[in-house]
């Protein structure tokens, strides 16, 4: 398995779940994601899965839920209009603490927009996105080979957590190739019990998200804080010229690795710029991005909308003691790094 | 070493396969690479183009502004894509469809290809992709033409294969057009 081959970053997130052991796939197309129903639809039923192009995105949510339920690992996709319309599934499994994989490759809003690349969900990823007080975990892999590593780790944390967890990527993550290694998932084992199976020989189980007795649903709601807390434990991100930065560039997914080539630009003219690439964005990298403002004190958002990640940032280092600067394409067109390193110049040189 | 290319064109030209196949060709000389398309919602018709990346160092960006190479097949893409070619660079032109005195670009060397002519003669227009692709790789020697060829089996779909043979000829006979001119 150690062989070498030029993937579609779409299939690369297929690859990675059958070979976590997914086994059930629910999904309604929509571009820019076909590529991972149509891998599914052809290599699941070959390893003894179950793939259905369900009637609609929200019927596919519910199927996800229903396999999750029964302890197995199971995944739906779509693109951004279509994980809105998955909002209510994402809130009851919340609720009734069932593991899931979501993927959104994004595309660009509001409404239907357009099927270029766009990061206009980060807040419906990392904030909940639908109803009630919760959250999911949030991946966010900038290149084909961290598809399919984080796709494969997706899996483990909805287990370890019992609650879904999202890979937000985009149109451009999606569709590009790369070279990727494949290797082994190596199993682990979750205590499972709680999932349905049949009550024959033991008393029944329940998973649900209606707490109707007195203080019964507060409690239940402090029980999933404690655990969206636990999971500050599994934060991922990674750091680039950071030694002697003067100007962190802080960016995830796909504009991350458009601004790789914008930092490495700034260091060929003797610019001091580090690059911050969080790769959860729930949990966020608060803490993390704190330590560094001890010795940084200039950072700069660069997203693909018009801010929102910037947000968190302001929130881990705090905007009255150390200076954050944004920059933000909205969708339609994508910055070259060319144009990011003279939105890199303009910044630098800011008290 | 590093090399970008955006190669541009109609759909249906086979823009995609001839990135693709570059893409496959450098990830065989263990170089990193990265392929990215762009195209619209038509099949046909419509513009399509993409961007290969190939490094021996980690790639950043797969998006270019500034190419070092870019391929016109069409009078379009020269348009878009021929101002966009870095000082110094190359600029391959199908002159089967875009007239030589409309390619004027200062200090970029501009190399006319006559795709469909030279793929009329092994025997089938809708070479004119991979004559284009031999040509600029035997122009650029980004990769190597072995590499290139070899890995024609890899990067076609297996229910291609029985017109591999023909497209070698047809990356050879690109390759000597750059060698007799």
């Amino acid at each position: 398995m150690t062989d070498i081959e030029l993937v579609k970053g779409n299939e690369s997130i297929a690859m990675g779940a059958i070979e976590a052991g997914c086994r059930f796939y629910f999904g309604y197309p929509i571009t820019p994601q076909n590529d991972i129903p149509e891998y599914m639809s052809r290599h699941l039923p070959k390893c003894g899965g179950v793939f259905i192009q369900a009637e609609s995105e929200i019927a596919s949510i519910n199927m996800l839920m229903g396999a999750g339920a029964t302890g197995a690992r199971a995944m739906t996709s779509s693109s951004s209009p279509g994980i809105s319309l998955k909002q209510e599934g994402i809130s009851y499994m919340c609720g009734s603490q069932i593991p899931g994989v979501i993927v959104n490759m994004s595309r660009s809003g509001p409404g239907l927009g357009g099927i270029s690349p766009s990061q206009g969900d980060y807040f419906q990823a990392t904030r909940g996105g639908g109803h009630g007080d919760y959250r999911t975990i949030v991946l966010a892999p900038s290149s084909v080979q961290e598809n399919y590593d984080l796709t494969m780790h997706a899996f483990d944390l909805a287990d370890k957590y019992r609650n879904p967890v999202i890979i937000l990527g985009d149109a451009l993550l999606g569709n590009i190739k790369e070279p990727l290694r494949r290797h082994k998932y190596i199993p682990k084992t979750f205590e499972k019990n709680w999932i349905l199976t049949g009550a024959q020989g033991r008393s029944p189980r329940r998973l649900k998200s209606l707490y109707l007795s007195e203080g019964e649903l507060t409690e239940h709601n402090w029980m999933l804080h404690r655990n969206y807390q636990e999971m500050t434990k599994e934060i991922l991100y990674e750091t680039q010229w950071m030694d002697d930065a003067k100007l962190v560039v802080v960016a995830f997914g796909s504009v991350a690795r458009i601004i790789k080539t914008s930092v490495s630009m700034a260091r060929e003219q003797g610019m001091a710029v580090g690059l911050f690439r969080p790769i959860t964005l729930y949990p966020f990298p608060y803490k993390q991005l704190l330590d560094i403002s001890e010795t940084i004190h200039h950072f700069m958002a660069v997203e693909l909308n018009t801010g929102q990640m910037v947000e968190d940032v302001k929130l881990s280092v705090g905007h009255r003691k150390n200076r954050v600067d944004f920059y933000g394409r909205p969708p339609g067109s994508i910055p070259s790094p060319d144009e990011l390193f003279e939105e890199i110049q303009k910044v630098y040189c800011l008290p | 070493m590093y090399f970008d290319c955006i190669i541009s064109g109609f759909g249906g030209q086979g823009v995609m396969l001839a990135g693709n196949i570059l893409a496959y060709a450098g990830m065989c000389e263990n170089k990193n690479v990265t392929y990215m398309p762009v195209y619209g919602v038509e099949m046909r018709g419509g513009t399509a183009n993409c961007t290969v990346v190939i490094s021996d160092k980690e790639i950043g960006s797969p998006i270019i502004q500034k190419p070092i190479c870019s391929i016109v097949m069409n009078r379009p893409s020269l348009e878009k894509f021929g101002p966009r070619v870095k000082q110094n660079g190359i600029l391959i032109v199908n002159a089967s469809l875009i007239p030589k005195e409309d390619v004027n670009f200062p200090n970029v060397e501009c190399i006319m290809v006559p795709a469909r002519e030279l793929a009329m003669e092994i025997g089938n227009e809708k070479l004119l992709n991979m004559i284009i692709l031999g040509a600029t790789v035997q122009k650029t020697k980004v990769v190597s033409m072995d590499s290139l060829i070899g890995s024609l089996p890899s990067a076609l779909d297996p229910r291609y294969h029985h017109l591999i043979d023909i497209n070698v000829e047809a990356l050879q006979q690109g390759a000597a057009f750059i060698d007799q001119h």
